[in-house]
């Protein structure tokens, strides 16, 4: 067992590696070092409770002062990684060389902005604490005309948020219905449809034309001409995967870190979270998840693989899953459906927003999506982890109702 | 170890259900409820899996 490892990245997926060494029984040194000055903290209130001024500030570190203690990690906050080389086995904070043993890579990522937009007061993306302090107290301080662009994860959430505050809310979104990457053309229109129904003022199919104002938030003008004043702006256009610093390390680099189906990116280099690339080959497909239930699982994954000779490692092959709260509803993804595969719904209705419906593809069942249909996404979730087929999964859901 | 949620924090996500689901049920009236509120150490595996998973954090484990 090697004498100590460095965690760079002090959120969810680095916070669970360094809990699971220590919970495996490693005794050796643990650095956990991350850019913000915060204790590991939780991000998916950010767009939701948090957001809306509902959760208490100490309900967002992920874990208590006296738990983080008791593991004994050496914590580096406030502390960026700037550089590495895998040949010397060499890490670089603040610009100081350090050695390290094992590494584990759980940088994340940043948010996209829209051009033009650097250092106008107005414009928010949506990523850390400090943003999600920010936007609040725009909308404290009485913004009350909100535009979102994109309608993904933070645009949604926000949205939904802002109505809840009483803010006048519209939403750009490029695509022809929110979520429709993921989701596709019909359930994409169920999620148009809570969306207008909460009173979004939703525009799809239109791309922004540029960010009005001088120094301060105007307004923005869209594609097909039309203006939209605001008084706060939030961007939810996608995230970039923090790998800057790994230029010239020797690592793979392709839209993350490169790492082989253990999570393993060189010797003694494992990545996790959203910033890792990997083969899962559950699906015979490289991917890179950006759930909160990745995180964690790829964390305790990478950890455990440090930990591990190269005949112990084992494949990291899980079934992604993800859930967003927009206004009272739960929306919940398991597995990873194409935008053409067949959907069925199996359970409920979509016009009540509340259902359960499956995606399949040549006689495969490929996900689960739920709204306010938590059993039976999770009871899918089982389906998807054993492999069911499309017959099975339709013959498990015919007992629903 | 005695199973403790937070029903102010728990939102029914259901994860716990798939990890352990002879310790947590999510029914159809979309409400958590916990099956064994003190489960044997067998279970302190699983049960820990649901506390790190649980997306809201409304799960813990007292000794």
């Amino acid at each position: 067992m090697r004498g100590s490892v460095s965690i760079v990245g002090a959120s969810l997926a680095g916070y669970w590696a360094a809990e699971t060494l220590r919970r495996d029984g490693f005794e050796g040194r643990i650095s956990l070092i991350g850019d913000e000055p915060h204790a590991p903290y939780d991000r998916p209130p950010l767009s939701k409770r948090f957001l809306a001024g509902d959760l208490d500030d100490d309900r967002l570190p992920l874990t208590t002062a006296e738990k983080l203690a008791d593991l004994g990690l050496e914590m580096r906050l406030g502390c960026r990684a700037t550089g590495l080389d895998v040949a010397t086995r060499t890490l670089e904070v603040d610009g100081v060389a350090e050695p390290y043993d094992g590494l584990l890579i759980a940088t994340g990522a940043r948010c996209r902005n829209l051009p033009g937009t650097a250092g106008l007061a107005g414009v928010h993306t949506l990523r850390t604490r400090d943003d999600a302090e920010a936007i609040r107290d725009a909308l404290a301080n009485g913004a009350r005309r909100v535009v979102v662009v994109g309608a993904g994860f933070i645009g949604a959430e926000v949205a939904s948020t802002a109505i809840g505050r009483g803010a006048e809310v519209t939403m750009v979104e490029a695509l022809e219905a929110p979520f429709g990457r993921v989701l596709g053309v019909e359930m994409g229109a169920v999620m148009a449809d809570v969306h207008r129904r909460h009173g979004v003022d939703l525009r799809t199919g239109v791309g922004v034309d540029e960010v009005l104002g001088d120094d301060r938030l105007a307004g923005v003008r869209l594609a097909n001409g039309a203006t939209l004043e605001a008084d706060l702006l939030v961007v939810g256009i996608g995230v970039v995967p923090n790998t800057d610093w790994l230029e010239g390390s020797g690592l793979t680099l392709d839209d993350g870190v490169v790492c082989d189906e253990t999570c393993l990116a060189a010797p003694d280099v494992a990545a996790a979270g959203d910033v890792a690339r990997w083969p899962n080959p559950r699906y015979g497909e490289v991917m890179r998840v950006e759930h909160w239930d990745n995180a964690v699982q790829q964390g305790v994954h990478a950890a455990r693989r440090l930990l591990q000779s190269d005949e112990e490692a084992t494949p990291y092959a899980p079934v992604p899953w993800f859930w967003t709260d927009q206004y009272d509803r739960k929306v919940q993804l398991a597995g990873r459906p194409h935008t053409d595969d067949e959907v069925r719904v199996v359970a409920g209705s979509t016009a009540e927003h509340r259902f359960a419906a499956f995606y399949g593809r040549d006689g495969r069942f490929t996900a689960a999506l739920g709204m306010n249909r938590p059993r039976q996404v999770m009871q899918s979730k089982g389906l998807l982890d054993a492999g069911a087929s499309w017959d099975e999964a339709l013959a498990f859901a015919s007992a629903w109702e | 170890m005695r199973v403790v949620v937070d029903f102010d924090l728990c939102e029914s996500n259901a994860i716990c259900m798939q990890i352990a689901p002879d310790v947590f049920e999510v029914r159809d009236d979309d409400f958590l409820y916990v099956l064994e509120e003190n489960p044997g150490e067998d279970r302190r595996a699983a049960v820990a899996e649901a506390v790190q998973r649980c997306p809201k954090q409304a799960i813990s484990v007292e000794d």
